[in-house]
């Protein structure tokens, strides 16, 4: 029994590879079950997302179990068998393991701590439970997983830093205002990042949002789509009196707020806080204005600035989690190692209770009419025989020793314990 | 047992401030918790030393430096922990319980023996009038380390260097809230405080005001936090400015608090 991966992310294959090969909808549950028929799979799971397409099985031979599922895998999306094999990557024990905490704790992912890859993994458990597909290995293992990836994520602080830049903006927004629900949110110009970071914005919920654009339709246009208004270009620094949070983009070669005009901008909203974000570049508004008092401007590199010190935190982050993972990764392969003994040390006994059994039997027959009282000691000294045999080979299969497989092998060969260990 | 009781106190307040200034440099929710419960415990404990006193005296136990530091720091973190209660301020303690403890220590090195009375302060005068001061000045304390809190965290934002206090410092819209609630909270009792002072005074020496050294210390405090509602009310000023307004009230305070002590001079010789 070993755990056995196979699969693709987005660091070794193109998106267009990556949905040849991914399970979606009534594909992933047909797709598990004709997995777990693969002779050689005893249990399996298929986890697919849009970043990566993983098979996880408990498998006793990598090699045959990679040549049948790449087969499986090509049959299964009509794809040709030959261009699998160097597409995937493929682990087995202790690598596999490995690979699977890592996907979970998200240091697989493309954007490292993000947290959605924690429920995929949930849902594809879910599913392979629903299905019956997995057993004591897997379970084990998915649920090992998820504790761990829970312990890294409070254990480190992967996943606290803003990574992006229209998150960024979110995060430095509520660290200047209590409460983004009573807050004016302006949008000045247009252009994918602004209204990336304008989305974000509107998203975690402000109270107002305003559009203003030289072209007055394309402000409009704007407007109906983030549910605000729109605003007259010649208004805006009227309307900037009661605006809280502003997102600037335009292509003006020139500043479009000046520090004279926002200084009376501040005097008649009362000094309160205003938190600008700058993305044009040119720079459309003048850096002075960080200056002011309660003014807070950011601009595109410093929002940059931002989001590279928090992936630097995260990598440092990252680091603590893969030792974290080194340290669960041992206590589940004890765990595993365990798991091989115990069918062996139960058989063992059963194999001597059915000898004792069979030569008690035997002579009871033989030997008529003795008394109960000479049975039991009869009895007596055959189980402490047996007992007294055995001993040693279970204490030696307890104990934790860094050659088990051999023992295990050995002890099963000694003592003639042959074919299946009973798992279930 | 008084002496033990303030004692013990003092250990915990001691305690609670380590753990909250390690907090600074590295938060967890443990250490925060643990921090509440040392100083939940120093309070308890300076409570009942404070209650021990008034039975074991007679009177309101602020008659002498020692008692009047005590209550004070008593009065600081009763307010904190309103604070603590109402908005959950992570890191609020950190700013708080260092002061708090260098006022206890100091009061521990105050003489502490009860001694009758001086007829001057054998008045009803001496509870309202000290608990409206030291409430109001508490108050002002709390708007000193918010207004600190303040100037870390728009620091942060201003430079753009973003930290992991940045992270865990609330809101600035939040601490300038909070701020103007602490002054407009201690502003009334700080002023009755003075009107009471002035009755009282009248009442013992026939005059309203006689321009001791705190008495005019005391108008001093009073212009500036006057000055910082008015500017805000009139010419919106708020978060740096009010920040640092409030932290140079509370220096006057302090200067009013110890300085006049160690002159010894004017009435309020007492205290």
């Amino acid at each position: 029994m070993k755990v056995f991966v196979v699969g693709l992310n987005h660091k070794i294959a193109d998106v267009d590879v990556r949905e040849k090969l991914a399970f979606n909808g009534p594909k992933l549950v047909e797709g598990l079950i004709k997995f777990k028929e693969l002779p050689e799979v005893q249990e399996a799971i298929i986890l697919s997302t849009c970043n990566r397409v993983e098979l996880y099985a408990n498998v006793n031979d990598a090699k045959i179990a990679s040549e049948s599922t790449k087969t499986f895998l090509s049959e299964f999306h009509n794809l040709n068998r030959g261009s699998l094999d160097n597409a995937l990557y493929i682990y087995d024990d202790i690598n596999a393991i490995r690979h699977i905490f890592r996907v979970a704790s998200s240091l697989d992912s493309m954007v490292v701590g993000e947290p959605q890859i924690l429920g995929q993994l949930k849902d594809a458990f879910e599913l392979a439970l629903t299905k019956k597909t997995t057993g004591i290995l897997l379970n084990k293992l998915m649920k090992k997983a998820i504790s761990v990836a829970k312990r890294v994520r409070t254990d480190t602080r992967i996943a606290e830093n803003a990574v992006s830049i229209s998150f960024a903006a979110v995060e430095l927004a509520k660290k200047i205002f209590t409460d983004l629900s009573r807050r004016v949110f302006m949008l000045l110009g247009a252009g994918e990042m602004a209204e990336l970071a304008a989305r974000h914005l509107i998203g975690s919920g402000v109270k107002e949002v305003l559009v203003s654009n030289r072209t007055y339709e394309r402000a409009c246009e704007l407007a109906s789509e983030f549910n605000g208004r729109p605003v007259k270009f010649d208004d805006f620094i009227q309307e900037m009196v009661r605006t809280d949070i502003i997102i600037c983009s335009t292509g003006a070669p020139h500043y479009i707020i000046t520090k004279s005009q926002m200084q009376k901008v501040m005097k008649e909203r009362k000094q309160r806080q205003v938190f600008i974000i700058d993305i044009s570049v040119p720079r459309n508004i003048d850096p002075e204005i960080n200056g002011l008092d309660n003014v807070y401007l950011y601009n595109v590199d410093d929002l940059r600035g931002v989001v590279d010190a928090n992936m630097f935190e995260r990598q440092k982050e990252a680091e603590k989690a893969e030792k974290i993972i080194e340290e669960e990764l041992e206590t589940f392969l004890k765990w595993q190692s365990s798991l091989d003994s115990v069918p062996t040390i139960i058989a063992l006994r059963e194999k001597a209770e059915e000898i004792k059994k069979e030569e008690l039997d035997k002579l009871f027959h033989k030997i008529q009419g003795i008394g109960e009282k000479e049975k039991e000691a009869i009895e007596y000294m055959a189980t402490a025989l047996t007992n007294k045999l055995i001993h040693p080979p279970t204490a030696a299969l307890k104990e934790d020793s860094e050659n088990k497989d051999a023992l295990v092998a050995a002890i099963r060969r000694l003592y003639g314990i042959n074919g299946e260990k009973n798992e279930d | 047992m008084g002496v033990i009781l303030f004692e013990l106190a003092l250990t915990f307040y001691f305690a609670a401030t380590i753990v909250s200034i390690t907090e600074l440099f590295k938060g967890s929710k443990i250490t925060a918790k643990i921090m509440v419960l040392l100083a939940a415990v120093g309070f308890a404990i300076h409570t009942v030393d404070i209650i021990y006193r008034y039975v074991t005296a007679g009177h309101i136990p602020i008659t002498n430096p020692h008692e009047a530091t005590s209550f004070f720091s008593w009065c600081i973190v009763l307010i904190f922990f309103i604070l603590q209660f109402r908005y959950k301020i992570s890191l609020l303690s950190s700013f708080i319980m260092p002061i708090v403890f260098i006022l206890m220590l100091s009061s521990s090195m105050l003489p502490r023996e009860i001694k009758p009375l001086s007829p001057v302060l054998h008045s009803y005068w001496l509870g309202i009038h000290t608990i409206l001061a030291f409430l109001g000045n508490a108050a002002f304390a709390l708007a000193f380390g918010i207004g600190f809190m303040y100037l870390v965290q728009e620091h942060y934002v201003k430079s753009k260097r973003l930290g992991d206090l940045f992270e865990r410092l609330p809101s600035l819209q939040t601490l300038d809230e909070i701020n103007y609630r602490l002054i407009t909270f201690g502003f009334p009792l700080f002023t009755l405080a003075i009107i009471t002072g002035a009755l009282w005074a009248e009442s013992a020496w026939g005059s309203y005001w006689n321009w001791d050294p705190r008495e005019t210390w005391s108008l001093i405090t009073w212009f500036i936090y006057a000055i910082i509602l008015h500017a805000r009310f009139v010419a919106g000023w708020r978060g740096k400015r009010a920040a640092l307004l409030s932290m140079i009230g509370f220096l006057t305070i302090l200067i009013a608090f110890f300085g006049i002590k160690l002159l010894r001079t004017g009435y309020h010789v007492f205290l």
